[in-house]
């Protein structure tokens, strides 16, 4: 429990909280890099997974794209890119969106290749263009699982971002891998604590959205 | 390539100390989570509340799980059992929600016959609810394996040997070959503790080829992510 004390003696400590190299700047740091990485991926995730969802194609590459992400080792990718790209913000953010991107991928796929097919059919019957079903029908139907899989992303990358410092750039991880090699343990438990917080923040944020969405959803008992 | 001809012996150890951390968290993981699982599926309200929770632990990040956890347990940072136990707390977050959801998937019906039969809750559950719940315990079982193997390297952060000292080693050391070793030797170990558990899932359950099938039909995003670096 000392430590526990310490970690917070730590964190209230003006020197270490304010400043460009304060915790609050760091976490600022943190969460901008975990925007970022997660921007990219939608960016790139969302048009392909609605493409690819809609035309109900290239079903088993998708599935397997996430079980091989799964067990890439994250601190594996982030030292790997660290190596080719050297230090900097290029090599962890380029693995962020590495990690990123299946989730979303696959969030926007089952979204909208799990539309109902009465529904989809409907919608062709009554005349809506193919743009108008995937825009009209199935991504409004699918948002829940797509709203899953950006969740999954944001905590994967809001989790990588830890080890950006270890690679040379900033957020969080700085304070920990600091107090790690100087064996000071407040540090490493205070700057614990705050990843932490944010990530439960994070995710509860995310929990409160995911009501909002599935509550405003056309079909409550695909929704469920 | 020449590294790793070089350093087989390295590569083995680490295999060895990988397996070593990765395997008794996956065997607690679905040790306690069957339990757990178990009270959110015959109480409903406590459902909610048991995967809200769980939720959130596989929200938090590994490295400082791995930092905290210490204070709770009382180990050092560098202790095998810290190590251990954090990868089995994320095991049991996520088995729960996969269990919990098995369990569910039991035909009511074949458990009031059992009832009916004459047996009692403990024997109800360990003859017909487990092994009905098998294939799909199985299938929760090796997304956990997987994940608890990948997640193991960032251990090495701590000092701790793994798959993950070729991947701080190498990149300390500016060696490539090295790196790009540990990820692939980690994926090759996951893919390994999973085609194990397909084995023993066959010799278990010989019934579970034709439950597979079904399985197979899930949508992508039903398997939750991995979200902890």
């Amino acid at each position: 429990m000392n430590y526990v004390v310490a970690a917070w003696q730590w964190l209230a400590e003006p020197i270490n909280m304010n400043g460009p190299n304060g915790w609050e700047s760091r976490m600022v740091e943190h969460l901008w890099y975990t925007a970022l990485a997660t921007v990219i991926a939608c960016l790139i995730g969302i048009p392909l997974g609605y493409a690819v969802g809609h035309a109900h194609r290239f079903r088993t590459a998708i599935v397997s794209s996430t079980g091989a992400a799964r067990a890439l080792p994250t601190l594996g990718v982030v030292t790997l890119f660290g190596l080719m790209l050297g230090i900097g913000l290029e090599a962890p953010m380029l693995a962020f969106v590495l990690l990123a991107l299946p989730s979303v991928l696959a969030g926007a796929y089952a979204g909208v290749e799990g539309a109902p097919r009465d529904a989809v059919d409907a919608a062709r019957a009554m005349g809506m263009t193919e743009w108008q079903i995937l825009f009209r029908v199935e991504a409004p139907l699918g948002m829940p699982l797509l709203l899953g899989g950006i969740r999954s992303a944001t905590l994967q990358v809001l989790a990588t971002a830890t080890l950006a410092a270890y690679v040379g750039a900033g957020g969080l991880g700085r304070f920990l891998f600091l107090g790690l090699k100087t064996q000071n343990y407040p540090m490493m438990v205070a700057s614990s604590l705050v990843v932490v917080g944010l990530a439960v923040v994070v995710d509860l944020c995310f929990e409160v959205v995911d009501r909002l969405v599935r509550r405003s959803h056309p079909v409550r008992a695909v929704a469920s | 390539m020449k590294w790793v001809l070089d350093n087989v012996g390295t590569i083995t150890d680490a295999t060895w100390a990988h397996l070593w951390l990765a395997l008794p968290a996956i065997v607690i993981s679905f040790v306690v989570a069957i339990p757990v699982a178990w009270v959110a599926s015959r109480f409903r309200r406590s459902r909610f509340t048991l995967l809200l929770i769980a939720g959130l632990i596989y929200a938090i990040p590994s490295l400082p799980l791995f930092i905290i956890l210490p204070l709770i347990l009382g180990t050092s940072v560098r202790s095998l059992v810290n190590v251990i136990a954090a990868l089995g707390l994320y095991g049991v977050a996520l088995m729960v929600r996969y269990a919990a959801d098995a369990l569910d998937a039991v035909s009511p019906d074949t458990v009031l016959a059992a009832t009916a039969m004459g047996y009692g809750p403990l024997r109800r559950f360990f003859g017909v609810q487990l092994p009905l719940a098998g294939p799909a315990l199985l299938a929760g079982l090796r997304v956990v394996a997987v994940s608890t193997v990948s997640l193991v390297p960032v251990s090495a952060l701590l000092g701790i040997n793994s798959l993950g000292m070729l991947l701080t080693d190498g990149f300390q050391r500016d060696i490539f070959a090295e790196v790009l070793a540990g990820i692939v030797a980690t994926v090759v170990v996951a893919v390994a503790v999973d085609l194990g558990l397909v084995g023993l899932g066959q010799l278990l359950m010989p019934w579970w080829r034709l439950t597979m099938k079904r399985s197979a039909k899930r949508s992508p995003v039903e398997d939750k992510q991995v979200v902890t670096a």
